[in-house]
């Protein structure tokens, strides 16, 4: 059986960020973690070409890169496609998912490929392709190439896939019937005999959350209060001194503005990958309202802008990374004494 | 109250000139059985088969399944409000004839009745391919109105489960249950260490073909209220439901409330089980505020430390089951949820019209929108035509050689939401 495998210009060994921005490219055999597929795979399956490309290449021209890339996987006529494992890295993962849904859908050809649960490649592809579930760096590549190695001799073959725990990949949302040892009236009265004793129990379908937030009561008078600003649209100090990922934020910045009463195209510029950055690199305040809110400071509309802004990237970001900001930067607030916050998005 | 449960396990069904139990048989007089329920002027043609289990044997479509009981000692009768007078049932002695169900089948009413395959892939869906069946095949009178016509099969599977159970009075019994709850008051005394629990049982009153009753009023006019869980084993809840095969509960499954079963087997040991609530379904939203405040107020009043709510039918109903959920939640009383999914044919969609994260505790019944391929069975007890038009089926499901393509909707039974049965669902 024949494979093509997908990696990106750090597995490629061509470079790290730097050469980030290489269009795609085809050698023949394996490269890079290939080795390790071609122990894994026991000679049932062959790579026979590897696709290498380049990080920020395949994100900033994406449809052009596909396109690119599905020309050189038809050329090899595969039985399977594997993709990564991308461990957490964002933009690798977004990759991996995206070029793998695209030769499933356009080739028809099964494909595989292996993330870190937390990369925002699996919530965006997990229910359309099968992602194993992989440690968060490059030193859980055993374990994953094993895991995705089993999977591609099983698509390939055309074998019925197990259940996410069976095989190690990242639940695609898939509801599958069987039939339990016990009927339902006994599995509920267990269930519940557990919930009351405090015990640990497992629901058999879990409600989707809706996280709906609860507003606070108005600000009682806001010509007193402190008001902070807060964004996940990317705003920065011109240069972007914290190096905030365009894509699939692992951090958030937190910005002095004493003193500043305008953003403008030579102080602030945006981080984010997400939208076209040319109207809020002209006026940063079109996503941060810094200048209005100065205004309306001046005329005592509110009590005082606080000193800290703090801003981070949305797009792409995971809830649980984006969960753990809002409760860094809330705290922050708290001890600041910051009477309300603006939230913008982009 | 309570009640003795005496089982006389049926191990085969046979017509003979005397309807009578003997050995572990049913025997029937079909003529007598007949004439017994065939007093309805709205049903110009009765007749009755015999399916066993493991028989290549469909029944389609199926409107009710009923068990055969007959009350022994105590006040009133089986299937008060319709066959009996309207005495509060549930103490003394009743005999089950454990083994025989009840079948209507016939002319379909509406678009939502069941199939039931006593043998091949659609028999393990089903908990009635286990049972010894009696199928009234009942057709109507031409023009005969959808809510007289439900109203004359109905009755007329109840009139041939009573006269049948009748077979059992005499009879000594394999097994008796005992089961018993006292007045709140005393029965909260007698456990006074262990935890209140409550059943909320949610029944079907959705109307036109989904309607459920209570010694014989239409559950959709009741106010939520209290009953003990010996009276539902005497046929105090009928069914008169025709949604979806799959997640009705037959007036059978009534009878033999599953979860009411589970909660008396532990009861005295983990819990103290105080009784039943039972709630509607109904369709207005002001109908569903009233029915969930009010359950909640009753269970809270009666002193449940945690209930099991139980869900009929899908879609509609899942806001009733939330809001119950939710209104319970609030009162600081810990729920256990039972519904089942309609997940899409793929499984990839959402399962549930309406959630709550308060609903942290769910059983699944599974997801009936399943595609199941049933076998051409030798022989048809009914109308085979109907799988087309049955919720769960879809034109085209009938094929040529007899062979059923259609979700498992439409097995009677194979969703049931008080956990008859043993299908589930999980995540892959």
């Amino acid at each position: 059986m024949r494979i093509v495998h997908y990696i990106n210009q750090f597995f490629g060994q061509i470079g790290g960020e730097e050469k980030a921005h290489i269009p795609p490219q085809i050698r023949e055999g394996i490269v890079g973690p290939g080795m390790a597929f071609k122990q894994a795979l026991r000679g049932e399956a062959e790579i026979v070409a590897t696709i290498i490309c380049g990080d920020s290449y395949f994100a900033e021209n994406e449809a052009k890169a596909k396109a690119e890339i599905l020309n050189m996987v038809k050329k090899y006529y595969p039985d399977i496609f594997i993709a990564g494992p991308a461990f957490n890295a964002g933009r690798y993962g977004i990759a991996c998912g995206t070029i793998a849904k695209a030769v499933k859908d356009e080739l028809g050809i099964p494909v595989v490929t292996g993330m870190y649960v937390e990369n925002p490649g699996v919530e965006m592809f997990r229910r359309d392709i099968y992602i194993i579930s992989t440690k968060n760096s490059a030193a859980g590549m055993r374990d994953a190439v094993l895991k995705m190695a089993a999977m591609a001799l099983k698509l390939a073959k055309g074998e019925r896939i197990g259940s996410p725990a069976d095989e190690g990949y990242v639940e695609r949302g898939i509801r599958v019937n069987y039939f339990a040892g016990e009927r339902g009236s006994k599995r509920a009265v267990d269930m519940l005999i557990k919930k009351i004793k405090g015990e640990a129990f497992l629901t058999e379908f879990k409600m989707p959350e809706f996280d709906r937030v609860i507003p606070n009561p108005p600000v009682q008078d806001i010509t007193k209060a402190k008001i902070a600003l807060v964004t996940s649209g990317g705003i920065v100090p011109k240069g972007n001194p914290d190096r905030i990922e365009a894509s699939s934020a692992s951090k958030y910045g937190e910005y002095d503005i004493e003193g500043v009463f305008d953003l403008t195209g030579e102080t602030f510029e945006t981080a984010h990958g997400g939208y076209d950055p040319v109207y809020a690199n002209m006026d940063a305040d079109r996503v941060l309202p810094v200048d209005v809110l100065r205004d309306l400071e001046m005329e005592g509309r509110i009590g005082s802008l606080h000193r800290y802004y703090y801003a981070t990237v949305g797009n792409g970001t995971s809830v649980a990374n984006a969960k753990r900001f809002g409760a860094e930067i809330a705290k922050k607030l708290l001890l600041d004494g910051v009477n309300a916050v603006i939230l913008t998005s982009t | 109250m309570r009640l003795e449960l005496g089982k006389i396990y049926i191990k085969d069904v046979q017509f003979a000139s005397e309807t009578r139990v003997e050995n572990g048989t049913l025997f029937i007089n079909r003529e007598e059985l007949l004439k017994e329920i065939g007093e309805d002027e709205r049903l110009k043609h009765i007749d009755v088969e015999i399916a066993k289990p493991g028989e290549e044997v469909r029944i389609i479509p199926v409107k009710d399944v009923i068990e055969p009981r007959v009350k022994v000692e105590g006040n009133g009768g089986i299937f008060p409000g319709f066959i009996s007078k309207v005495d509060t049932v549930g103490s003394g002695r009743t005999h089950v004839l454990k083994g025989t169900a009840v079948v209507t089948t016939g002319r379909i009413v509406g678009f939502q009745e069941g199939i039931i395959d006593m043998a091949g892939e659609g028999a393990k869906y089903t908990p009635f391919s286990k049972t010894n069946n009696i199928v009234i095949i009942c057709e109507p009178v031409d023009d005969l109105p959808q809510h007289e016509h439900e109203e004359a099969v109905r009755i007329a599977g109840y009139k041939a489960a009573a006269y049948l159970g009748k077979a059992g009075k005499d009879i000594s019994p394999d097994e008796v249950k005992v089961y018993e709850t006292l007045p709140l008051l005393e029965q909260v005394k007698q456990y006074p260490e262990l935890p209140r629990v409550i059943y909320v049982y949610m029944l079907q009153s959705q109307g036109l073909l989904h309607d459920t009753y209570v010694y014989g009023v239409d559950a959709k006019k009741i106010i939520p209220t209290f009953i003990y869980p010996t009276e539902v084993f005497d046929g105090a809840i009928v069914s008169g439901n025709c949604v979806s095969a799959c997640d009705k509960n037959p007036t059978y499954v009534h009878m033999n409330n599953p979860i009411i079963e589970d909660l008396y087997e532990r009861h005295g040991k983990d819990i103290n089980f105080l009784g039943c609530v039972i709630t509607n379904e109904n369709v207005y939203l002001a109908d569903k505020e009233r029915s969930s405040n009010y359950t909640a107020k009753l269970v809270e009043f009666l002193g449940a430390d945690a209930v099991i709510i139980s869900e009929e039918g899908f879609g509609n109903p899942d806001a009733d089951l939330v809001m119950n959920c939710n209104r319970i939640e609030e009162k600081g009383i810990k729920t256990v949820l039972l519904t089942d999914e309609y997940a899409g044919r793929d499984g990839a969609s959402q399962s549930l019209a309406d959630s709550t994260p308060r609903g942290d505790a769910v059983i699944t019944a599974g997801n009936a929108n399943q595609i199941v391929i049933l076998p051409p069975m030798k022989k048809v007890i009914g109308h085979p035509n109907a799988a087309d038009i049955i919720a769960g089926g879809f034109a085209g499901s009938l094929m040529a050689d007899g062979s059923i393509e259609a979700e498992i909707q439409v097995i009677t039974g194979a969703t049931s939401e008080v956990g008859f049965g043993y299908l589930t669902t999980k995540t892959f």
